[in-house]
């Protein structure tokens, strides 16, 4: 096994570059069973972190993984899974998009996060669960004690789901580092 | 929102206070403390205070082991509709040719076996040849060229490979601390044949004489990983009369589904 290539920081001056229309826009909010996923990434001191960038990496709503081109180039009417969102100057991200199904059997369903930021000097992976699944049965998050485990379980709100992002402190979100 | 209250760290983030030398001598710190225990580390350490930026802004916490799981061993899929050819030239962006050592950077994007990941999406960005980025926060005194915004994208090949045409960049001043400059560096942006692979970094230049000074390299506290960073010069790559050649190779190791080309 070769040694991995290692990851460095975003930097600040992304934002002319990984940007590009409707990258947060998965589906049109006026699509049918659209969902806003949103929040805010913070740093230690509770601050917003105004120079970020979340990824989302989803199943479709009936729990298949998308392979379809368009994550670019978004045409208003195919899915593919992924999108990108840059933080505003409060530290706001969103997202409009379809609620993932989990891809396998007893498993509460999410989306798959990546964070980058400014001063993060690696990407960061999470996953931002739905509240309505079963999570109590759910492998990774019965392995989290409850104040930890609550910081990956999305808050239901009018248009959606909250996703608020803790890259340090009490209240830190559980990142991960997947098993090979 | 309630905010937990944190003790103040040594040094607030981006305070240009301290000088090179005072920053030279964390980075041998740290390095000297990690070498002793032994371990090897391919990723660079996120807990980094001479990077001052990364101090509100690393998780303390362990990163938490989880199996991946099905969505996570598969990757966006990106196509030939989704990116023009001619987004993987740098310098025929504009109607004039952009001012710098025009160059060309090449290499594959593996997984950990060798194999290629193929298809997949691969994004750069840069400073001019004077170090000035195209970006309103960049306020450096160097000129903007009209003719060069130092934004690419290309797909990997059947054989991994991506290729880019561009100008090479010139380091740049920050303000980390005084008198901080960064390395020559692009950055790349890139997806794997798994979420778990996906990768934001910086390519570097060999033999640049602020590699030792720079906290963001010096991050990797393991020698032979920065030097991974680094792309080589390869005069095969370099065409007579027009550009200077760079190799450099990516390898990306986290865990992803098996699958075939007749899966995609």
């Amino acid at each position: 096994m070769s040694l991995a290539t290692p990851g460095q920081t975003i930097g600040p001056f992304f934002g002319y570059a990984l940007p590009y229309e409707r990258d947060n826009e998965l589906v049109p909010p006026t699509c049918e069973g659209a969902v806003r996923l949103h929040g805010r990434v913070l740093d230690g001191h509770g601050k917003p972190i105004p120079d970020a960038l979340v990824e989302i990496w989803q199943a479709d709503p009936q729990g298949r993984v998308v392979q379809v081109p368009s994550s670019l180039r978004r045409d208003g009417w195919t899915f593919s899974g992924f999108g990108r969102a840059s933080t505003d100057a409060d530290g706001h991200y969103w997202f409009t998009t379809l609620s993932p199904a989990s891809t396998e059997p007893d498993r509460a369903a999410f989306f798959a996060v990546a964070v980058f930021a400014r001063g993060l000097l690696d990407r960061l992976f999470t996953r931002a669960y739905l509240p309505e699944e079963a999570l109590d049965a759910d492998p990774l998050l019965a392995s989290l004690p409850a104040d930890r485990r609550r910081t990956l379980v999305l808050t239901p709100d009018p248009h959606g789901y909250v996703f608020d992002i803790r890259l340090q402190g009490a209240d830190e979100t559980v990142f991960l580092r997947y098993r090979t | 929102m309630s905010t937990p209250e944190v003790e103040e760290p040594a040094a607030s983030s981006d305070s240009a206070v301290s000088t090179q030398a005072e920053i030279s001598a964390e980075i041998a710190q740290v390095e000297s403390a990690r070498q002793r225990d032994g371990a090897t580390r391919a990723q660079p350490a996120i807990d980094y205070p001479p990077y001052r930026s990364s101090i509100l802004r690393h998780p303390t916490k362990d990163l938490h082991h989880a199996d991946p799981e099905t969505i996570e061993l598969w990757s966006p899929c990106f196509g030939h509709s989704d990116i023009g050819d001619a987004e993987a030239d740098l310098t025929i962006q504009h109607t004039g040719e952009p001012i710098g050592e025009r160059m060309t950077v090449t290499g594959r994007v593996t997984d950990g076996e060798g194999r290629p990941v193929t298809g997949q999406l691969v994004e750069i960005w840069q400073a001019n040849a004077g170090g000035r980025y195209v970006h309103k926060r960049d306020q450096h005194p160097a000129p903007l060229d009209p003719n060069f915004t130092g934004v690419g994208r290309c797909l990997t090949g059947p054989d991994g490979s991506y290729f880019f045409r561009t100008i090479k960049p010139g380091p740049y001043p920050w303000r980390n601390h005084l008198n901080a400059w960064r390395p020559a560096h692009i950055h790349f942006s890139i997806f794997g044949n798994a979420f778990t692979q996906r990768l934001v970094t910086q390519m570097y230049f060999p033999g640049d004489p602020l590699f030792a000074l720079d906290p963001i390299y010096q991050a990797i506290t393991d020698q032979k990983a920065r030097h991974a960073l680094v792309a080589t010069y390869d005069h095969t790559q370099t065409q007579p009369e027009l550009s200077l050649g760079y190799r450099w190779d990516v390898v990306l190791t986290g865990p992803a589904a098996t699958w075939t080309e007749e899966d995609r």
